[in-house]
């Protein structure tokens, strides 16, 4: 077969806030830079962030540094992330933030004028620069419309199939445009990938139909070692009623502006059960916590506020245990406030316009007089592909991660607002150093039989004759097995279940039948990503079966406890000799003393 | 789940749809356009319905149960990436803030691409146009920082002025209903109102320093909006449009180029990108 070539020294697969701040740094070292993105420029998952960008500017509490940010994310992690990235993002999250300004983000101000921090679980002071509940927005836009003065190519509607190599380098990658579904080779001298996340891999998700995890599969089939699977984030607060809205998110900002759960009874269940390694930082009272929420710095934070795995896991013990709301989660209630602020519901409206907007719309809710019903929902994995934490490189040479699908940061469970923070720093790493490893390098040749097999693998569900499945009923089953066995509580015998569905889903996924034609077909789009799908289930049930212990994302029923020799390593996941997944150990680094002395200093 | 119906939707009573709503649950009918590159027509389809269902929940059961080719775009469903715009019952909206409740129920639910745009297949569009648009813009320009430590300080007030612009998802509704481009088709010569907000945005930005009020006149085709408003009317994010960006700018047009007291200036002294009005930190 012939297809359409197009050349770029480095080629960038995903255009949320990472894939985009990555084209723009290696745009700017003046080599051609191309971006695929499955959906339409501006569309990515980061647009639906809402909260804000962690950032330790210290406008607002000038005890914070850089510091006390990568103690918290370390604490927030449970120790076993890559200690130099988050190192890195706590010392450039500044400069990156104030670069986006620069470009023209407009952020929310304090009163003398400077840009605006607010309170969110896990950080230790108010540290998220927002702009109301729509940061995300903003960040892409921002990205946007500053990338397209750039020189930077963009292919919208264009799904990477395959990665190619040539040798043990990567060498570019093979895709379809949705439009036309007509196939085109991407070669590249580097290539980064920027694909966000697997929500989709789960029933009830803040995702949208695009996060089928493909990067992670892409690199995962490309060689390249994927770390620590098992770590998914279900953030607390997605909606759940009426059916159609389920798992759309909530902004943890809502608690971070004095928002408070309630279960059926009424009481406020946090204060029930605050860990350990919390408890000098956590509030006595209901009335120091809002003390904090209102900026009082002599004030601790409010229960509420602690890290999402915790609060995620409270939610679910309130409703297992009969305590929950009609709809099966809990109440969120932010109009409570109105007992201690004059115009709480303007006071709301205007710091929660889109939470406002989106009950109003989508439940009948008035979030300024009712409370909101609330669950969690799958909303990110902390897992992905393992990257050098100073250039981004994968174990792949030429290919690069950054933003959700590349792994380290956030070790166990990532704090709100550092994933924003995350995709500027490290999007910035990842381009700067992909053009430098494209200009060190000389031209790739693409092999082309891989490139054939890769279109006749794309093209077979338009061949088959016989089967019964569809696409969407393979995926939907795939979502219903995850969702019920390897979920926020997780035990080895469900998760084995779990396997051999996946096992049997593979088969089924690899008879569906397509109807119609290659032009924009999403039945022929969701069967070719249920492939990557099933490969990041499958490295999320293997790994968190590895793990017999329970730490940050991944709790364990039948190992509930956090196991300190499980703390020493990560897991990484890699094709085996004999084609098949497996599940090694890799130790994490010593900590350098000064990181570690930080560390120590912090925990009081 | 309901087989297709095509042909068969007249036996979907008005009564019966008044009933089920009645309920919260039960079926609506829909008649969802089907075609690729402009030739097509509406085929009927029947979906089961929820409480609080909105039409995207629809499109995509009957796309996963009965017409697993049926093009559509989608992202977040929830209003805030502006991928799912189509016509619903003949009105431009996201169909995803669009809940059947508010439908009326004794007909179907009609569906269709936007209008507005060349069509590629079902109620997916070429939008491309729009992408093409956005960098004939002058990009933003910040004057230089001026506070101590490398930055500006920006007063609250000031980054409320533009945030109401700010907030288009670019969803592209507006430029689907604007009859300078869905009906004149005079995409060569106007912006459309999406990009008239761009550029208020920009223009009222409290850093930006750049000018874009000639290209306004001469390439974005200001003159053309004669303020009908139909886009203000279909912003799902409830930005004024016209009142507030499009009406100003023209205002700036016309102070910047008619005022006969400027002209005179101009002529005696030569045209220059900026007047005085424009030196840093005085912008407004």
């Amino acid at each position: 077969m012939t297809y359409q070539i197009v050349d770029h020294d480095v080629l960038v697969i995903g255009a949320g806030g990472a894939g985009l701040r990555a084209a723009i740094e290696a745009a700017a070292t003046g080599v051609s830079v191309g971006v695929v993105c499955k959906s339409l420029l501006g569309k990515a998952h980061t647009v639906m962030a809402e909260g804000g960008v962690a950032a330790a500017l210290g406008n607002v509490d000038d005890r914070d540094s850089w510091r006390v940010h990568f103690a918290d994310t370390m604490r927030g992690g449970q120790y076993v992330n890559n200690w130099r990235m988050a190192e890195l993002h706590a010392r450039e999250a500044p400069d990156r933030v104030r670069e986006l300004e620069a470009w023209g983000a407009l952020f929310d101000r304090t009163a003398d004028g400077r840009i605006l921090q607010r309170n969110f679980g896990g950080h230790r002071y108010p540290r998220l620069a927002h702009v109301g509940d729509r940061t995300g927005l903003e960040m892409i836009r921002t990205l946007q419309d500053h990338g397209i003065h750039k020189g930077m190519d963009v292919h919208m509607e264009c799904t990477v199939l395959t990665l190619l190599r040539d040798g043990d380098r990567i060498a570019g990658a093979f895709a379809y445009d949705r439009e036309r579904g007509r196939f085109r080779i991407f070669r590249a001298k580097s290539v980064i990938v920027a694909t966000g996340g697997i929500g989709r891999a789960y029933s009830i998700t803040s995702n949208s139909w695009e996060y089928t995890g493909d990067g992670h599969a892409l690199a995962y089939l490309a060689g390249a070692d994927l770390q620590d699977m098992e770590f998914v984030q279900f953030h607390p607060t997605g909606m759940i009623w009426p059916p159609s809205v389920r798992g759309i998110l909530v902004t943890e900002g809502v608690r971070g502006e004095g928002g408070v759960l309630r279960n059926r009874d009424g009481k406020r269940f946090m204060f029930d059960n605050i860990p350990d390694n919390y408890k000098p930082q956590t509030a006595d009272s209901e009335e120091e916590g809002w003390r904090y929420t209102q900026g009082d710095k002599s004030a601790r934070r409010p229960p509420e506020l602690l890290t999402r795995d915790h609060v995620a896991r409270m939610i679910v013990r309130e409703v297992k245990e009969g305590r929950g709301s009609p709809h099966g989660g809990v109440y969120l209630d932010i109009s409570w406030i109105k007992e201690r602020l004059p115009n709480a519901a303007e006071h709301i409206r205007k710091k929660l316009p889109s939470m406002y907007h989106q009950f109003m719309q989508l439940a009948g809710i008035d979030i300024t007089k009712e409370a909101m019903e609330i669950g969690p929902t799958t909303h990110y994995i902390m897992g992905g592909i393992r990257v050098n934490g100073d250039s981004q490189m994968s174990t792949v040479p030429g290919l690069f991660a950054c933003g959700e699908c590349a792994a380290g940061l956030h070790g166990a469970n990532r704090l709100g607002g550092n994933s924003l923070s995350d995709l500027l720093v490290f999007g910035k790493r990842a381009g700067e150093h992909a053009a430098r490893f494209a200009m060190e390098r000389s031209a790739v040749t693409i092999d082309e039989g891989e490139v054939d097999e890769a279109a006749s693998r794309a093209l077979a569900p338009f061949a088959r004759r016989g089967g019964s499945d569809g696409p969407f009923q393979v995926q939907e089953s795939l979502q219903v097995a995850m969702q019920n066995h390897v979920g926020i509580v997780r035990t080895e015998h469900e998760m084995e279940r779990a396997l051999t569905e996946i096992d049997a889903l593979t088969r089924r996924a690899e008879q569906v039948l397509v109807p119609g034609n290659r032009e924009f077909n999403p039945g022929w789009h969701t069967a070719l990503d249920l492939r990557h799908l099933l490969i990041v289930s499958e490295a999320i049930t293997r790994s968190a079966l590895a793990r017999r212990e329970s730490r940050g994302g991944h709790f364990r029923d039948d190992y509930p406890e956090k196991d300190e020799a499980f703390g020493t390593f990560n897991h990484v996941v890699r094709v085996g000799g004999d084609g098949m997944m497996r599940v090694e150990r890799e130790a994490i680094a010593p900590l350098p003393g000064e990181l570690a002395a930080i560390i120590e200093e912090m925990k009081s | 789940m309901t087989a297709p119906t095509t042909g068969a939707v007249d036996a979907y009573t008005a009564a019966q749809a008044a009933q089920d709503d009645a309920v919260g649950h039960g079926t609506r009918a829909f008649r969802v356009w089907r075609g690729a590159d402009g030739a097509g027509a509406f085929h009927d389809y029947v979906a089961d319905v929820d409480e609080g269902m909105v039409v995207l929940d629809a499109i995509q059961q009957i796309q996963a149960s009965h017409a697993n080719d049926l093009a559509v775009r989608w992202n977040c469903k929830a209003g805030k990436c502006g991928s799912c715009s189509a016509e619903i019952n003949g009105k431009p909206k996201l169909m995803c803030m669009t809940r059947l409740d508010e439908l009326p129920t004794d007909e179907p639910v009609t569906v269709e691409p936007m209008r507005a745009f060349p069509h590629v297949r079902d109620l997916v569009t070429d939008v491309s146009w729009n992408f093409r648009v956005k960098p004939r813009i002058q990009p933003f320009t910040p004057r230089a920082p001026d506070a101590p430590d490398g930055t500006w300080r920006i007063a609250q007030e000031d980054v409320e002025r533009v945030q109401e612009f700010r907030k288009c998802i670019e969803c592209f509704l507006c430029q689907d209903v604007c009859h300078v481009l869905r009906d004149h088709h005079l995409h060569d010569e106007f912006v459309g109102p999406r990009y008239l907000v761009y550029v208020a945005a920009l223009e009222m930005h409290p850093l930006d320093i750049a000018d874009r009020t000639t290209e306004l006149k001469d390439q974005f085709g200001l003159g053309y909006c004669n303020i009908t408003k139909c886009c203000t009317t279909v912003c799902p994010e409830h930005i004024t449009i016209t009142d507030n960006a499009i009406i100003p700018l023209k205002e700036r047009v016309v102070d910047r180029h008619y005022d006969p007291l400027r002209a005179l200036v101009r002529l005696v002294r030569g045209a220059r990108k900026h007047d005085s009005r424009d030196t840093p930190g005085s912008k407004r």
